[in-house]
């Protein structure tokens, strides 16, 4: 079906013929033709944000949550370079979405034109592709190749640049093509030969891990589903970065926690002394390998994953099988049901006596403490009232973020939303708006630091004038933490700009927006304070006073491998050693 | 496809399985690139040269299918075997590009390039320059009383060495065109 129509039109006839029901957005001169179009029509929602920046992470808390590729409109210029941080951890992420900018109109591109920038300059190295449309007649295959690319192969952001006088214009529509027309398609099935060796390696290996990531989530649903059942078959134990939580759930029997410079100390000793290391859809992150030299030195390693550039970029690998991670777990299961069904039990039972001797050193117990209240209790009891309900959690980024990774548990995919790659301060709270969109009825935390969440919280408005009940969880220790415990640890505690005088009075500030303000101080109160911060119907900013100086452990300091981890104060003098220090 | 001169063979695996991966030792190699003629798909991969930190010893492009809009870019990089299936695995992913070929590993390849090189002077050097130029092969594409242009192609390395000859003589301005390159044989 073709028709003929402004490029405006075309933009959120696209949308709505991509299956998009929200946008999130701020107008500006150079989109202005395209809020007229939103302006009417039903289809699709518009929520209004407060800084550009916001309506981007919000656009990735609903497509991380969703699976669906996130949507945001914004205008050229400050618009467009508002967006840009959003896009790089969009991009770090590998989240689909796609963000369309205005541009100053094609004969005044080059001339230094009001609000004009080089956004597909400015983009090119933070999307997975963008575009700049010249040509109304263009427009329309552009939108649609635009969501292709987000969401085929390895997900990412994409960027399309209209300008104005390409969204006045009139030319023809046509709706997406039907099947894949396109010649991006990356291989989805895994090769044979490479998934039967996984196999045979799987039926003899002593001591496996599962050492699973974001890809997992990315595959989709499918995908945790299958990685459940391989894992239950094989019983080797699973771990998964902090991009993967939830794929295997947190309950599971084979669950050895979070991995990694903030990980359990069971997953790591389990990576560094495993013989085959199943990793799949992790990217080898250098918060996880630690010291390159010395990861996991005795293990045979297998990597699945969609993106060939992936596999032998840090660290080499014995089994490379690219393709789609339901694909190839879908293979897998049948070659090794094929082949009867065999572990090497006797092995296997010493492995995981082994790994019940590492659980003992119970790494994430903590000094409690009748008087503050310490941030691990708050994630613990946080985790106590909410795990039972249908919950979303987004992060900012820091010690708060690691504690709530480390004592939340995730029983399902997409349940969990955090910036792993970029790490991006002011991520959560627009994140969480996005969650609540795609889910009114669930209860979405974010759970912030103060610092963080100050980065972004003129969004407060967004979720106050359109009801969304996010409640905003902050473990407010009046520190940049993670920031603190670094200079503790290797700056000589010379705490240099890492704390935050002038702190906004939280519930003040909730009132001020017409939204509700707890503040609790007391362990005894936390419990009813949560509940309080539950049964609010609408948002909520929750200022939970905590230590001020707690350490976040376990940890691997820079430069060291897993089995070097600090588990608590009395073991951090001097772990940083000089070669660490210049590492991040 | 074929009419471009491409060679055809997989490169899923690449050379993986062949060479000791992790190899400290720097190598050099000819990549082909075959990409759609749009705007900006130059600065897609020179950009990812420059943002991931990889070599570019030579750059050449353009296009090769005026019919398909293909260009062809020929990028002759350096760097030990990790970072070479780096660079093809990272040029693999820009979503115009449509081939990638290390036609250092796929088997037997030509390659060549052009220069212009402007040599002023008179007497004994214009004659020795006019000299050597006829040994290699070089054709006059411009003269005065006092200098003259030479066109050459060759390999990268006997163009340098005609330069090397002609830097006494009274080489004043050279300009190159960077290697292009093809898989030598039928397909
Ligand atoms: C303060 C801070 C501390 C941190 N500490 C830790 C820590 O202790 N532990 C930790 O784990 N992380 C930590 N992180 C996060 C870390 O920086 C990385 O973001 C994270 O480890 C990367 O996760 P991943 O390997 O799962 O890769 P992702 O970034 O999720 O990448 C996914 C991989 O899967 C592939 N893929 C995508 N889709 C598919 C598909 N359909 N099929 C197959 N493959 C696919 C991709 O190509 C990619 O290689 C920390 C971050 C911050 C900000
Ligand atoms: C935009 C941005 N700027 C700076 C940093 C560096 N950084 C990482 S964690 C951190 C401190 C975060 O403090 P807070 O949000 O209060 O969390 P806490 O660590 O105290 O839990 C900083 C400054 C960052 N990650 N992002």
């Amino acid at each position: 079906m073709t028709r003929q129509m402004t490029g405006a039109k075309m933009v959120v006839q696209a949308l709505r013929d991509q299956g998009v029901d929200t946008v999130f957005g701020y107008p500006g001169g150079a989109v202005l033709p395209i809020y007229d179009e939103i302006f009417q029509q039903n289809d699709i929602r518009h929520i209004l944000v407060r800084h550009e920046q916001g309506a981007v992470h919000a656009a990735e808390g609903y497509a991380r949550s969703t699976g669906k590729p996130g949507v945001a409109l914004v205008t050229s210029g400050p618009g467009a370079t508002n967006a840009v941080t959003g896009l790089t951890d969009a991009l770090l992420d590998s989240i689909p979405i796609v963000v369309l900018s205005g541009q100053v109109p094609t004969f005044m591109i080059g001339t230094d034109g009001f609000q004009e920038a080089d956004t597909v300059g400015i983009t090119r190295p933070c999307t997975k592709h963008n575009w700049l449309v010249k040509d109304t007649n263009a427009l329309p295959g552009i939108l649609h190749q635009a969501f292709h690319v987000a969401k085929t192969g390895r997900p990412g952001p994409v960027l399309i640049d209209i300008p104005k006088d390409v969204q006045f214009a009139s030319g023809t529509y046509a709706a997406p093509p039907k099947g894949s027309t396109y010649r991006y398609n990356p291989q989805v099935k895994g090769d044979m030969e490479e998934i039967t060796e996984l196999v045979a390696a799987l039926e003899t290996a002593k001591r496996p891990v599962f050492y699973t990531g974001g890809g997992v989530i990315n595959s989709g649903p499918a995908a945790s589903q299958l990685l459940r059942e391989l894992v239950e078959a094989t019983g080797a134990p699973i771990t998964s970065t902090l991009m993967g939580l939830g794929a295997y759930p947190a309950s599971g029997k084979n669950w050895l926690g979070m991995l990694g410079m903030h990980g359990l100390y069971e997953a790591n000793m389990a990576m560094h002394d495993c013989d085959l290391m199943i990793n799949i859809g992790a990217r080898f992150d250098d918060r996880i390998t630690g010291r390159i030299d010395a990861f996991s030195p005795n293990s045979k390693k297998a990597h699945i994953d969609i993106d060939p550039s992936s596999i032998n970029k840090v660290i080499p690998v014995d089994i490379p099988i690219v393709g789609d991670v339901a694909h190839v777990l879908e293979d897998i299961l049948k070659v090794w049901k094929a082949r009867g069904r065999k572990t090497n039990r006797e092995a296997l039972s010493k492995w995981w006596a082994k790994i019940e001797e590492w659980k003992k050193v119970d790494c994430l117990s903590y000094k409690r403490s009748e008087g503050t209240i310490k941030p691990q209790y708050a994630m613990e009891r946080l985790e106590a009232l909410t795990k039972d309900r249908d919950r979303y959690i987004t992060t900012e980024v820091g010690q708060h973020q690691m504690w709530a990774a480390q004592y939340l548990g995730f029983e399902a995919p997409n349940r969990w939303m955090t910036s792993g790659g970029l790490g991006t301060m002011g991520y959560g709270f627009p994140a969480s708006i996005g969650v609540q969109m795609a889910h009114p009825d669930a209860l979405v935390i974010n759970v912030a630091g103060e610092a963080s969440w100050l980065m972004n919280m003129q969004e407060m408005g967004t979720a106050v004038q359109f009801r969304l009940p996010v409640k905003q969880f902050i473990l407010n220790n009046e520190r940049l933490g993670m920031v603190r415990q670094w200079q503790e640890l290797l700056h000589g505690e010379r705490y240099s700009h890492s704390w935050s005088e002038a702190l906004p009075d939280f519930v003040k500030l909730a009132e001020a927006f017409g939204a509700k303000g707890i503040l609790c101080k007391d362990p005894a109160d936390l419990d009813d304070a949560i509940m309080e911060m539950i049964n609010h119907d609408g948002p909520v900013i929750f200022d939970c006073l905590v230590e001020k100086h707690e350490n976040c452990f376990p940890m691997i300091p820079s430069g060291e491998p897993h089995n070097k981890m600090l588990l608590g104060d009395a073991s951090t003098k001097d772990a940083i050693k000089e070669g660490g220090a210049v590492l991040v | 496809m074929n009419a471009l001169q491409i060679k055809k063979g997989s490169t899923k695996h690449s050379a993986y399985n062949l060479r000791p991966q992790f190899s400290d030792v720097q190598e050099t190699h000819t990549l082909a690139v075959l990409v759609d003629n749009e705007a900006g798909v130059l600065a897609r991969v020179i950009g990812l040269f420059s943002g991931r930190g990889y070599n570019i010893d030579s750059l050449t492009v353009a296009e090769v299918d005026h019919t398909g809009h293909l260009s062809r870019i020929t990028v002759v990089t350096r760097g030990t075997p990790q970072v070479i299936e780096q660079i093809k695995a990272q040029l693999g992913r820009i979503i115009p590009v449509h081939e990638v070929h290390d036609l250092t590993t796929e088997g037997p390849s030509v390659e060549r390039e052009l220069a212009l090189l402007k040599v002023s002077g008179d007497g004994d050097k214009r004659v020795e320059a006019l000299r050597l130029a006829d040994i290699f092969r070089a054709n006059v594409v411009d003269s005065t009383l006092s200098s003259f242009v030479f066109e050459i192609t060759g390999t990268p390395e006997k163009i340098d060495a005609f330069a090397d000859l002609m830097r006494p003589l009274g080489l004043v301005e050279m300009a190159r065109t960077g290697v292009a390159a093809l898989a030598r044989g039928i397909a």
